[in-house]
Formats: C-alpha cells, structure tokens, sequence
C-alpha cells in the first residue's frame, strides 16, 4: 500500500502541491484524467516523509496521506 | 507492514467534488470548518447558513444541515436559528461581497447583538462569482472588472477592515483574521476555526474569524503565485493577528 494516494477524478491541476511539497518529489502526471487536467503525481515515493503538506494543502481534498507503523 | 492513516477527509465533508476554480481557497477553508465540527463531536447538531457569492452550493459540500440566505442576509438568517434552535451550533460562511457590502448591516447588528453563532468571513479583495468586479475590500491600486485603471480611493474610498471594526463592538467574544497562504499559517487558521466553534459550544457568544484568501481566476495568477501576492499586498493592508479575545480562548487552548 502506498503512502500517497490521490483521487484523480478530484484533482483540477492547480499545482499548489507540487509547489510546497518541501522534497520537490510532486510533478504533474503526463497523463489526463476525464476532466481534461494533468493531475498531480508523485515521482520518488520512497523518500515521502508522510508530512501531510500536499494533503493540507489540497483545495479539492484529493490526497491522502499513510505512514508506515513502526 | 500495516500503514497508518496520517491525513484523509474529514467526515463532515461530504464527497461531492468542489465545484470552485482550481487553487480556490475555499476548499481548505470548507475542511477547515468540517473538521472544526468532528473535532467538536457536534455535527449532528451543526447548522450552516451559506450566502450568495462562490460559496454558494456550500450546503452540497457539508455532511450537515445547511440553509441558504438571500445576499448578504446569512446573519439574520442565521439569527433566527440560534434563537428557536438555542442548541444548535449555528455558522455563516460569507464572502467579502456579501458580508462586507450588502450584508453591512446584518453583519454589524448580529455582532452587536451578541448573537450566539460563528461566522467565517472568507475576504479575497474581490468579487468572484459574478467575474471580478471590485469589492469593498480590494486594495487601493488593485485592478478589476469595475476599476480597470486600479482603485482610486478618492472615488470608491479605502478597503474596509471588518475584523477592527468589528473588535471596537462590546459584544463579540472572539474576532481574528487569519490566512492560509502556508501550512503554518494553515494550521493556526484550523486552530481559530476550531476556537470559534468552540467557544459557541460553551454558549459564550459572537466569534468572528476572517480567512484572507486568493482568488486565482478573477486575479489572473497561478494558484501558487496567488499565495506570494497575497503575501506580499494583501497582508500589509489586512493584518493578521486576533483583534478580541474576552476570554482568552488562545491562552486556554
């Protein structure tokens, strides 16, 4: 399971995400969702801190955020 | 190895998609409020009055009752509730177009009557759904649909500053403006949403909390260049701070 999931079907492209992931590890998807956006996607999930910026961030509330339990 | 859940929607807000502009403030803020209210345990008891304005359709985005004013009307509205539902927790959600200039009056009657409900004031500077045209808050200089050369403050005057004018009222317990333009300062926006609501819980009375947000498409900027320019002309105008706070809800939280 992964530690960032994403609704695409929510997602408009605004790009605020990729803007303050503080990894730089967000890029826009290079494929469109029905809507017609490039959504939001992550490049290097391995080094995802779980911090939850991208998902509070999130204007639509597409991302989801995991953590692995120790 | 199991995975443990750190950040998904609140269960007060509904599933249906936003219907706002890419970047659009108004989504955080709506989470904002919805997990204000889980956190709270009040949602079965929670009534929001929308306004006219973007927000319009909030009432589809809420696990919650929700009512829907004529323009500028939300606190009368929302008067009435409180008064023959005393129980309820009762909120507006308005934006500068409806809270700041038709509903004036609404809006400063309610907040001198000590009405017992919470309003979010959502101020972008600007009129959003009717196509950018200049609000009473847009800045001195700040172009629009109705002031293409900038505002001119000989003839449409200054911005107005609700949350100080509000604070000069006896009545209202807890006036602040906060932003949401980064995490730390979203978070300390979720801690006055989650202040205000709280302090309706216990019954003490009017709390007024202004998000100064961005309106990316009526602006004409990217979502995240909006945030640098609300940074960097918006907050000198609309400080941010807590402008009231009869009962030291900060201090005892």
């Amino acid at each position: 399971m992964s530690k960032w999931v994403i609704n695409e079907s929510l997602c408009k492209g605004c790009g605020i995400c990729i803007a303050r992931c503080p990894l730089k590890i967000l890029a826009y998807a290079d494929h469109l969702t029905p809507k017609g956006v490039y959504p939001a996607a992550i490049t290097d999930e391995a080094k995802c801190t779980s911090c939850a910026i991208c998902a509070r961030s999130c204007p639509d509330v597409a991302i989801e955020i995991y953590k692995e339990e120790k | 190895m199991t995975m443990k859940k750190v950040f998904s929607r609140p269960a007060s807000l509904s599933k249906t998609p936003f219907h706002y502009c890419p970047g659009c403030d108004h989504g955080v803020i709506h989470r904002l409020v919805a997990e204000a209210i889980d956190e709270l345990e009040v949602g079965d008891r929670t009534i929001g009055v929308a306004p006219v304005g973007c927000s319009v359709f909030a009432y589809d985005y809420f696990n919650f009752d929700f009512n829907q004013a004529a323009h500028g009307r939300a606190p009368a509205v929302a008067t009435g509730i409180k008064r023959t539902r005393p129980d309820s927790i009762v909120f507006t959600y308005q934006g500068d177009g409806d809270l700041a200039a038709i509903g004036t009056a609404e809006i400063i009657h309610a907040a001198n009557r000590g009405e017992k409900i919470t309003v979010i004031f959502v101020n972008n500077a600007i009129y959003g759904m009717t196509g950018g045209q200049m609000a009473p808050t847009t800045l001195i200089g700040m172009k629009t649909q109705t002031s293409p050369y900038g505002r001119d403050a000989s003839t449409a005057g200054n911005p107005i500053k609700m949350s100080e004018m509000i604070a000069t009222l006896e009545s209202p317990v807890y006036v602040t403006r906060v932003t949401i333009n980064s995490v730390a300062n979203l978070m300390k926006a979720k801690k006055a949403i989650y202040n205000a609501f709280k302090l309706q819980k216990e019954g003490k009375g009017f709390s007024f909390v202004e998000v100064v947000a961005i309106c990316p498409t009526n602006w004409g900027k990217k979502p995240a260049d909006s945030h640098k320019w609300l940074t960097e002309n918006m907050l000198p105008v609309f400080p941010l701070g807590t402008f009231k706070d009869t009962l030291g809800v900060e201090k005892s939280a």
